[in-house]
């Protein structure tokens, strides 16, 4: 069916009140309400906590000071949450036009296989890091933005739903990089982990000045503001969401319905793919299996608490990677199993979630009479 | 809820809350002061520690040096060969006092082990599987491995006997060179009995894909394999289904004779309490990390599983004598005049690679009488 | 058996994979048809399924009972579907959103609880011989059929002719095709979509139970690689019939086992593309038979997948 209703979508960023006033208590309510969804999500995983008969605050402790409490535990948290805030944004730019893409996974090692390919053949011209670096990004979000972009063209021209299609994509470019990385493009000195050929330890992005975290951070951070500016403060960003809340408005108007929900699909894509390319040339000098981490998964749960705001994933992304820094410490301490976290983050989810419910029900944070 | 409940759920909260102060406030310090006179270990898995396999294995070793005096262990499973690695090393040094870390995963190696033992160089890493090189790789980083194909040879000796079709089975993950060793090791150890002996493989594609795994021996059965066995993460599945259809099994990783009583031949299994043990003792005592640690049937790293009830006295004679002459250090299994099943000479005659050789841990050929593209 | 099929080996092999492969897809996704019917997408069967397998298997073990395992698997699926429904009841709650979290909740859970049934040995379901008209070993594995797949097969008949020819079906049509009909009418199009959610996960639950307990036949964390969620695509492709989602079903089940089959006769290169086949056809199949010009034949015209 056409595009023609499209309210899957999660309502657009809270338009801004007419006056100052008005602004504030709609911040007010875009940071209370998932604030206290969080609270009630922290009660009940201690709930489920006190069932199968730990303490409930002992385990708080514990993720407050795996995730948050020292300068240590802050590093964790932060490497842990750089690549997920790229990954969000493959969710959140695309919901801007009210789709909602999955297909973060397979961008994410899509991009991380093209800048290594990219990586090490301009590497081989002797080009300057620098160089090698800004190439292997632009491979990286040109593979990554083409991959989602198949999603968006295919809901766009052929009307397939665009979440089931980036999920099949995502396994088919899962497949695809297995197929790259352990044929054609394998390096015959990777032994027990087949690997792409190095870029090279020069052309390595290292890591941030008196900090154990890599630029991959910095980029997720400069791509989630130009992203925040874009969709609020430009013209194709109104645009979009004018596609967003009501495609029919939108082509009323004589908007370029499609290279809008395509544009927004390439963007996200880019962002993912970079993701890729940060983990190639940050960690692990080429391209392999290791790539497949669930980063992409776990940037759709990042997209939704923050409501698909560019700016929001970012704390949201360091208060995921600072429950999955803590996980570590509930197995070593208190042996808990791994999927501790995953409880947490589901309940997490779910509340939140639950929580959309409760946006303009405050009179608290009305500036004007209720409809 | 009634007001009962809430009210005894209130107290248990209380009674909670005043553990959680126990234990933020006071144990922490007083476990940071335990480590000056106890032995951190830290043990990192990549699959969850119960996989009747290879996470498995590590782990048994981990319960046993648990119950060394003076030893804590402390264990992380699922880690992820990401930063998440990095940074779990990292935590278990920084946040627990680890002095001694098993990274367990071959893919944990470099960088991630690598970069870590640069950062932190009072620390000692040893690693399984990978290829320590001295100059390439830091002092206090080091590898330990077991000559597991010896057991896999063995195997492939009871297998020729058991198989009437003279085709014999191997689902495995990746072509890799563990992998590969492996195939061949099995494939030979079946020729020395019946030289017409093939072998079928399948690779999965992945380390734990239960249901593929299950598709793959269903399908190598139908094609008339009758003896089966794999390297894949978790061989649970395979052996189960190879009961099921009434064929013989070897097994990998663990004894896995409990899950198929009627068809389980032999298997071979790690036993890395060895490494662990001289790793352990090495740092309490201060001495040098020994950054090459590597060990077959003669050294105790590996074992094969008892015989099961359907392996015939002549196999056992047989696969008996191979074992004795392994365990004396003289049987060489990868000896000339070896040929690759494209045909291509791998070993001329004449030469030989005992098990210490590395170009072992490179191998990236299949041999003839093995089906399956490397 | 000393000598195998051969060629013949790939078509054999593929129409045992279709038989053993099939059934958990199929459960899903009649479950997902039930519940897409009602105007409503349930995205997290995939953390059903999950679920479902781990506290089968669990039931299982404990009671020494199979069959009370496939029960509680069912039972499990249904409480995860009840809180699904519950919060998508709620006003602007997004059910494509709440589906990602069930799907992360459900399988933290069972991961969380199935600690401890990963070494077991459970007792697995019985199969019933249908090969027996041949000599053939391999046509005899091939046929050995499970309860559980002609259940489904069942149901899947049964839905088709419920969804047609009861009161029950038509309201559940009703409230997925125009929630202001079945409104006007009288119902409580919630209590509706909250029944066929539950129904829905029930029986994902015990394609769950499927997988833990006849095949494979073990619980462990790595036991489904995805088909909860390909069930989702495998009820558009159906077009939201239970009788073509029996057939959807086969052929996922079938193209599962054509690369392991393609192998074992010897075409080892490119198996990671063999093995992406059934994502590729879906997405060919969604490709070639959705229009951007009208709706798809079939799909209630409340989902908002279809909108």
């Amino acid at each position: 069916m056409a595009p023609q209703a499209i309210t899957l979508g999660p309502v657009p960023a809270a338009t801004p009140g007419p006056s100052p006033s008005g602004r504030l208590r709609g911040a007010a309510e875009a940071v209370l309400i998932p604030l206290g969804a969080l609270v009630v999500a922290m009660l009940l995983f201690g709930l489920f906590i006190l069932l199968i008969g730990k303490s409930p605050l002992e385990v708080y402790g514990f993720i407050y000071k795996g995730g948050f409490s020292t300068s240590f535990a802050w590093q964790n948290t932060l490497a842990r949450a750089a690549p997920l805030i790229l990954t969000a944004l493959c969710v959140a730019l695309p919901a801007q036009a009210g789709l909602i893409i999955i297909g973060g996974e397979g961008a994410l090692v899509l991009g991380g296989l093209a800048s290594a390919v990219a990586g090490y053949q301009i590497g081989l011209s002797g080009a300057s890091p620098a160089v090698v670096q800004v190439f292997m990004a632009l491979a990286a979000m040109v593979a990554g933005g083409a991959w989602i972009a198949i999603g968006g063209a295919l809901r766009h021209f052929r009307g397939v739903n665009e979440t089931i299609s980036s999920l099949l994509l995502t396994y088919i470019a899962l497949a695809l990089f297995n197929h790259f990385v352990e044929g054609p493009l394998r390096d015959p000195a990777s032994l027990n982990k087949p690997s792409t050929m190095p870029i090279g330890e020069a052309n390595m992005v290292g890591m941030l000045p008196d900090l154990d975290v890599h630029w991959g951070l910095v980029y997720g951070v400069v791509f989630c503001v130009i992203a925040f500016v874009l969709v609020r403060y430009s013209t194709p960003g109104f645009a979009l969401r004018i596609v967003g809340g009501n495609v029919r408005a939108a082509r009323l108007v004589g908007l370029p319905v499609g290279v809008l929900l395509i544009g927004s699909c390439v963007l996200g894509g880019a962002a993912a793919g970079l993701a890729g390319m940060a983990e190639v040339a940050a960690v692990h000098g080429a391209a392999n299996a290791s790539l497949i981490a669930g980063y992409g998964y776990a940037g759709i749960l990042v997209a939704f608490i923050a409501r698909h705001n560019p700016l929001a994933i970012i704390p949201v992304a360091i208060l995921l990677g600072g429950i999955n820094a803590s996980g570590g410490m509930l197995q070593r301490r208190l042996d808990l199993p791994d999927a501790t976290v995953l409880v947490l983050q589901g309940i997490a989810f779910m509340t939140i979630l639950a929580s959309e419910t409760l946006y303009g029900r405050f009179r608290l944070f009305q500036s004007g009479p209720q409809k | 809820m009634n007001n009962d409940s809430f009210r005894s759920s209130r107290r248990q909260m209380l009674k909670a809350m005043s553990a959680a102060g126990l234990a933020t406030g006071l144990g922490l310090p007083a476990m940071r002061a335990g480590a000056a006179d106890k032995l951190v270990v830290g043990v990192i898995y990549v699959g969850p520690k119960d996989d009747y396999g290879y996470s498995q294995a590590q782990a048994q070793a981990a319960a046993a040096i648990k119950k060394m005096p003076g030893v804590t262990v402390i264990e992380q499973e699922k880690v992820a060969e990401t930063t998440d690695v990095q940074k779990v090393m990292a935590s278990m040094i920084e946040e627990d006092g680890a002095s001694l870390v098993f990274p367990t995963s071959f893919g944990y190696f470099d960088p991630h082990m690598i970069k870590m033992a640069e950062k932190y160089p009072k620390v000692r890493f040893a690693h399984c599987g990978g290829l320590w090189t001295e100059g390439k790789h830091p002092k206090n980083t080091a590898s330990y491995f077991g000559y597991i194909d010896e057991c896999q040879f063995l195997n492939g000796v009871v297998a020729a006997h058991a198989t009437k079709s003279k085709k014999l089975g191997f689902i495995a993950a990746k072509p890799i060179p563990q992998v590969m060793r492996n195939i061949n090791a099995f494939t030979l150890g079946a020729q020395s009995v019946k030289p017409e002996i093939t072998t079928q493989v399948i690779f999965t594609g992945d380390w734990l894909l239960p249901v593929k795994e299950a598709e793959a021996a269903n399908s190598l059965i139908d094609q008339g394999v009758d003896v089966m066995t794999m390297h894949v993460d978790s061989p649970k599945v395979i052996v189960e289904t190879c009961e099921r259809r009434g064929i013989y099994v070897c097994g990998y990783h663990a004894d896995q004779s409990a899950l198929a009583p009627k068809g389980y031949l032999t298997g071979a299994e790690w036993n890395w309490l060895t490494p662990y043990t001289e790793h352990v003792k090495a740092a309490m005592a201060g001495k040098p990390l020994d950054n090459f640690l590597r060990g077959g049937l003669k050294e105790g790293f590996v074992k094969p599983s008892a015989y099961g009830k359907a392996v015939s006295e002549a196999a056992r004679k047989q696969a008996d004598g191979v074992k004795a002459s392994m365990v004396k250090g003289e049987y060489v299994i990868f000896k000339g005049p070896l040929k690759d099943n494209t045909g291509k000479v791998v070993i001329p005659a004449g030469s030989a690679h005992k098990q210490t050789d590395l170009a072992l841990e490179q191998m990236n050929y299949l041999v003839a009488g093995v089906i399956g593209k490397a | 058996m000393d000598s195998g099929l051969g060629w013949w080996g790939v078509p054999i092999a593929v129409l045992g994979g279709a038989l053993r492969v099939s059934t958990p897809f199929l459960f899903v996704s009649l479950g997902e048809c039930l519940t897409e019917k009602s105007g409503r997408i349930n995205l997290g069967l995939e953390g059903v399924l999950v679920m479902g397998a781990m506290s089968g298997y669990a039931i299982s073990y404990t009671t020494g009972n199979p069959w009370l395992g496939v029960l509680a698997a069912g039972f499990a699926g249904l409480l995860l579907g009840v809180l699904h429904a519950l919060v998508c009841n709620l006003p602007r709650v997004n059910d494509i959103a709440v589906g990602i979290g069930l799907m992360l909740f459900g399988t933290g859970v069972a991961f969380f609880l199935g600690k401890p049934y990963v070494q077991p040995k459970a007792p697995t379901l019985p199969a019933i011989p249908l090969g027996g008209w041949s000599d053939s070993p391999q046509i005899q594995a091939a046929l050995q059929i499970n309860v559980l797949f002609v259940l489904g097969l069942a149901l899947a008949l049964l839905l088709h002719w419920a969804f047609r020819n009861t009161r029950w079906g038509m309201v559940v049509r009703m409230a997925g095709d125009s929630a202001d009909a079945a409104k006007a009418m009288g119902y409580s199009v919630s209590g509706i979509r909250l029944a066929a959610t539950a129904g829905g996960s029930f029986l994902a639950g015990i394609g769950g139970a499927f997988l833990s307990l006849y095949y494979p036949g073990s619980w462990n964390e790595g036991l489904s690689s995805g088909q909860g969620l390909m069930a989702v695509a495998l009820v558009i492709f159906a077009r939201w019939r239970p009788l073509a989602c029996f057939w959807a079903a086969l052929l996922f089940g079938g193209a599962a086992a054509l690369g392991p089959a393609l192998q074992s006769v010897g075409i080892t290169s490119g198996y990671y593309l063999f093995n992406a086949t059934p994502y590729v056809l879906t997405l060919a199949i969604m490709v070639v038979t959705c229009s951007p010009k009208r709706t798809l034949s079939g799909a209630p015209g409340e989902l908002s997948v279809t909108r």
